[in-house]
């Protein structure tokens, strides 16, 4: 049970404070509720580059590093479809600091050119070497557009091209931050050895003035039902065939979501799961394969990945997913793997949960879905999960025509 | 209220913080099996760790050592690779395996309460563990595939190749695996290895986390009674052979846009009196991100996504290395930066204002490291293979609070000569 007290302020803000006396440290973190799903189709890669920007000096600050590790103290930040995500640990005596930092950059950014046309080239080769210089880099991106014909969920956080992020423009950079970096679009989550009394005037005091801003209704096109299977065969310059299938899910608050969470770990969760064992060390038609799904807050996707072991057609491994996958819409699954995969799910939650930096993350992003509390009723909601609704689950989600698969051939064999 | 947002708030210097390092628990098994524990934290966790030393260090054949310890979970006399995955995965536990130089480690992470049915089973997998052939097979075949794809990427090739250049290709440190040492690597092999290091090896044991009050208990009934820690560890001294050649340029894929730069010299074990003075000395050219590397090429040039340099985690003898993935028409301007932020080091006195702030952050994400029972017990873990006291730590934080500019410029002339770094950029 993660305990945490919450106010809003006038702005907006909401501020949750999570009281840890066991540690020396505290962590500040500010969540922001846009993300890569929020983009224009023709600028897209935005919300991850405007993240970068959000180190490139404030309006009364030049600098955001330099002060906070003069205090002892480290961040990061990071982009999804979904949010972006701020953090920052440090002694908390200094907690004043990361208070000073974040307002200011919450007030305005600095807007300067020059980190402006730096960041554009970082982020650019951000995005060479993890999805054009590696072999297989773009699987996702090719996956994402077959089964997405609508929602933003179509490109990745990092961008559909190079040109999108080549092309940003200062104006751009501006209008963004005014329409998503108010108080009113904002989560604060202060964790660690702190008492909310003494956060909640220094909270006051730093962010209190900042002019609330515009409430961000999102209002994203919908992806339509699918109603056909879809296929894409690839070819490029790699050792190994590569498979990979999809199945939309359901949206993060959904039952259906706590389900098929479920339905992969018992497909595709470590050694002992279905797939691994009858594809990758009985039928060895695999050299890895995964089953897993995405987290997203809308309408997400359930996925089978794996290499292929040389000499195996597209056509047979394929062919073994699918019966696998017949056999968990056929017949229930057995008593103990439905415990196996709940007592997972209650160690992953215990894990997760030991430090103060991924309590505050945790908070903030179940308060961005709606409720914080929702953090401390998670386990339960798996528990409640039985037999019957995977099946049911099972045969809803994996359906022939709500499925896309993408054949990655390599062009040496 | 109006803020006068230009003024920084009052700080207190991390420098200034006391810091402790929790101490552990000791105790020993019946066979002589030292446990190091850490009893903390708030959540019902729990991590155990058994290290033996039987990394590549010992093997007589590249990848023995690493297939040993990987197949370790794949079958033993009485339970199947899928048998001894289920019953982990059943109660929520981790069990991982890991192959290093000198050592080698099974981990498991699980909660408190179910301990008592996992640990014999770990005591079945280090006695018993059988190698199938079957199993030995399947690996071989992944193994091989995976190779070939990693041989794809630059920045895998590329710390291959520098760690052969600084130790040469015998040396447990520079060595690395091939598709025809996979199809050389027969059972036999890993069985008799087994014996010798694990059945009748060296080990220890790290314990984090809620332990339960039985612990020690628990631990003797299931370990206590195994034939480890009698018989003497062989001794072997591997030469250091460096390659004569130090700069290369390799083209690994005619395609690629990036090139994985790779500048490194050799450099002497902790217990070396230069060790963390150049550690200091680190932090400020390339060891975090306000270093002079990073400002530099990252945030200032815009040449590479990231940057760093480190002293590599060796027990015999180490090398400082600087790594980075940059723009393939950017690779040459990028080693020419990093050349040009030595000499600057080499000529000019770090500014107090500058040296304050490593100082601090230093300080403080120390204080973040000591943050929990698993980053306790993993620092504790380094000291005690490296052969250190708590005394290590102690120094260490005086070496941070009081190294001078003066001893710095020293360090920079002494460790930052071009001429001693070996150069490689794989595109």
């Amino acid at each position: 049970m993660i305990q945490y007290n919450r106010f809003v302020l006038d702005n907006g803000l909401r501020v949750l404070v999570h009281e840890d006396p066991s540690t020396p440290m505290a962590v500040v973190n500010i969540m922001y509720d846009v993300g890569a799903r929020d983009e224009n189709p023709a600028q897209t890669g935005f919300a991850h580059l405007f993240e970068h920007l959000m180190f490139g000096g404030s309006i009364h600050i030049p600098d955001y590093d330099e002060p906070l590790q003069r205090a002892g103290g480290e961040n990061n930040a990071y982009t999804t479809n979904d949010l972006t995500n701020y953090y920052c640990q440090l002694p908390a005596e200094n907690i004043e600091t990361a208070f000073w930092l974040e307002s200011d950059r919450m007030l305005s950014l600095a807007f300067s050119e020059k980190s402006l046309s730096v960041q554009k080239k970082v982020v650019c080769e951000e995005f060479k070497e993890h999805y054009i210089n590696k072999p297989y880099g773009d699987v996702w991106h090719k996956m994402r557009e077959l089964a997405y014909t609508r929602h933003p969920y179509r490109w990745m956080t990092i961008g559909k091209e190079l040109s999108h992020v080549e092309n940003a423009h200062i104006d751009d950079v501006k209008h963004f931050f005014f329409k998503h970096y108010r108080p009113v679009n904002a989560i604060l989550v202060v964790a660690g050895n702190v008492k909310t009394e003494p956060i909640r005037q220094l909270a006051e005091k730093w962010f209190g003035d900042i002019p609330m801003g515009e409430k961000y209704r999102r209002s994203l096109p919908q992806e339509p039902e699918q109603t056909q299977a879809r296929t894409l065969d690839v070819e490029a310059d790699v050792p190994l065939d590569a498979f990979v299938k999809t199945w939309h899910m359901d949206a993060r608050l959904d039952k259906g979501y706590y389900e098929a969470d479920l339905l992969t770990e018992i497909l595709g969760g470590g050694g002992s799961s279905r797939m691994f064992q009858s594809l990758v060390k009985e039928k060895q038609l695999f050299s890895n394969l995964d089953c897993y799904h995405f987290g997203s807050v809308d309408k997400g996707l359930v996925a089978v990945e794996g290499k292929l072991v040389k000499g195996i057609s597209i056509d047979t491994a394929e062919k073994a997913v699918e019966e696998e996958i017949e056999k968990i819409q056929a017949s229930v699954v057995s008593d103990t793997e439905l415990q196996k995969v709940k007592n997972k799910t209650e160690s992953v939650i215990a894990f997760e949960d030991m430090g103060i930096m991924s309590r505050a993350n945790s908070l903030a992003m179940y308060e961005l879905l709606g409720d914080a509390q929702l953090m401390n009723t998670e386990l339960e909601r798996y528990h409640r999960v039985s037999a019957a609704d995977l099946l049911q689950t099972a045969k809803r989600i994996f359906r022939k025509e709500n499925s896309n698969t993408l054949r990655y051939h390599s062009r040496q064999s | 209220m109006i803020q006068n947002r230009k003024k920084a708030p009052g700080i207190v210097d991390a420098v200034d913080m006391k810091l402790q390092l929790k101490p552990y628990e000791h105790f020993t098994l019946d066979n002589q099996v030292p446990v190091y524990t850490v009893d903390a934290g708030s959540q019902e966790v729990l991590m155990l760790e058994w290290v033996f030393y039987a990394g590549n260090w010992y093997e007589k054949k590249n990848i023995v050592a690493a297939t040993t310890n990987f197949l370790l979970k794949n079958g033993t006399s009485q339970k199947n690779a899928f048998s001894i995955n289920e019953h982990f995965e059943f109660y929520g536990a981790y069990l991982n395996r890991s192959c290093y130089n000198e050592t080698a480690t099974v981990t498991l992470h699980c909660l408190s309460k179910h301990l008592p049915e996992l640990l014999p089973v770990v005591a079945e997998l280090i006695t018993e563990s059988i190698f199938p052939e079957e199993e030995l097979a399947i690996y071989k075949q992944n193994q091989k595939q995976r190779l070939q794809v990693n041989l794809k990427k630059c920045d895998f090739v590329a710390s291959r190749l520098i760690d052969e250049y600084l130790y040469g290709l015998h040396h447990p440190y520079g060595k690395y695996t091939s598709t025809l040492e996979y199809d050389q690597l027969e059972k036999v092999e890993l069985v008799h290895y087994f014996e010798q290091f694990y059945v009748h090896g060296r080990c220890m044991v790290f314990a984090a986390g809620k332990l339960p009050g039985d612990i020690a208990l628990q631990l003797n009934n299931a370990f206590g009674h195994l034939p480890l820690n009698a018989a003497a560890l062989p001794v072997i001294d591997y030469p250091q052979q460096p390659a004569g050649t130090k700069k290369y340029r390799i083209t690994n894929d005619a395609a690629g846009v990036q090139g994985a730069i790779r500048i490194a010299r050799p450099f002497p074990n902790r217990h070396h009196p230069d060790f963390q003075r150049v550690a200091v000395l680190n932090n400020i050219f390339g060891g975090f991100f306000g270093s002079r590397l990073m400002s530099n090429i990252r945030e200032d040039k815009g040449y590479t996504y990231g940057i760093h340099s480190y002293l590599q985690n060796h027990i015999h003898n180490t090398a400082w290395m600087i790594s980075t993935e940059a723009g393939r028409d950017v690779c040459e301007a990028t080693i020419t930066e990093v050349y040009k932020e030595m000499e600057v080091l080499r000529t000019e006195p770090v500014e107090e204002e500058e040296l304050d702030l490593v100082r601090n952050y230093m300080i403080g994400s120390l204080l973040g490291d000591l943050d929990g029972p698993f980053q306790i017990i993993a620092r504790w873990k380094n000291y005690i293979l490296n052969g250190l006291t708590e005394d290590y730590f102690y120094n260490s934080i005086q070496t941070i609070r009081t190294l001078s500019a003066e001893e710095l410029l020293a360090l920079a002339e002494k460790y930052l000569q071009p001429e001693d770094f070996y150069e490689l950029v794989v595109v």
